[in-house]
């Protein structure tokens, strides 16, 4: 796959193949995190777009002081935040919620209803596209704030800085969305993949 | 049996140090009391490789091929930029 950095090389030379390729590269994650901020899919369409638009115009004021794909998701957070109707950012990570349900402990915190095996499952069934679509929807599922930061994170692969600096939250609220997200996520993939041959 | 010592985990304390684990956040002694723990702990051990596995499956999610009518949107929505910015 091309670099981002190649592809901004053409795009500011005025390559549209090389925008339909950035494009087809973060439209679904963009889409999914706009999702979380607005209060339909209609109006996070519209927000993708914008963003794709302020990309355009701010080509060349772009220094690559951070990655491309930073900078678009900074974009696209500003512009789903004016947008959208969420105030309550800044305000600290609800409460607490296990990773795993108490009920799978005894008394004394061991194991009672150990985690299931599913892992060589899963891979097998993704291999044989059988699991994309699947996890897609899965993420889907996890509560907002949780998902912005797992989509950044695990699937565009970002560090906990550039989410940080995105989502505009704390090192902290970064690390505590995080672990809430993938734990959830591994128990629906424990649902999703146990028992499958 | 080994009396419990105040320092030993339990199972449900260790599924809540497992992201602070994977992201190298852990005091070296909090880190050394966590693989103590999995050391003993075949459930937490595969509780562990499950999370691995989460992160792995999810980070190779590929996006979907645009359809060739939305590659035509976007194709537009150059195309409408570029002769604006003439």
């Amino acid at each position: 796959m091309e670099a981002d950095g190649e592809l901004l090389l053409r795009l500011r030379s005025g390559d549209e193949g090389a925008f339909v390729s950035l494009v087809q590269r973060y439209q679904e994650q963009m889409l999914c995190l706009a999702t979380s901020f607005v209060p339909s899919r209609a109006v996070a369409e519209e927000v993708v777009q914008d963003t794709w638009l302020a990309l355009l115009r701010g080509l060349d004021g772009f220094e690559g002081r951070s990655s491309l794909k930073t900078w678009l998701f900074r974009i696209l957070v500003n512009q789903a935040r004016t947008t959208g109707t969420r105030e309550h950012r800044s305000i600290p990570v609800p409460d607490p919620e296990p990773a795993v349900d108490p009920a799978r402990f005894d008394a004394s915190g061991s194991w009672a209803d150990p985690p299931e095996h599913w892992v060589e499952a899963a891979e097998g069934r993704l291999e044989a596209g059988k699991a994309a679509d699947r996890i897609r929807t899965l993420i889907d599922e996890l509560p907002a704030r949780q998902r912005e930061v797992v989509v950044l994170r695990d699937v565009e692969e970002m560090t906990s800085e550039e989410v940080c600096s995105v989502l505009a939250i704390s090192e902290g609220n970064q690390r505590v969305l995080l672990h809430r997200g993938r734990s959830r996520l591994r128990q629906l993939f424990e649902d999703e993949f146990r028992g499958v041959r | 049996m080994r009396l419990l010592l105040r320092r030993d985990l339990v199972c449900q304390q260790a599924v809540e140090l497992v992201t602070d684990y994977l992201e190298g956040a852990l005091s070296p002694r909090a880190r050394r009391r966590f693989e103590a723990h999995l050391a003993g702990c075949p459930h937490c051990t595969e509780y562990l490789a499950q999370m691995r596995q989460t992160i792995r499956l999810t980070g190779r999610l590929e996006p979907e091929d645009l359809t060739p009518q939305q590659r035509d949107e976007f194709v537009d929505l150059y195309r409408r930029w570029r002769s604006g910015q003439d």
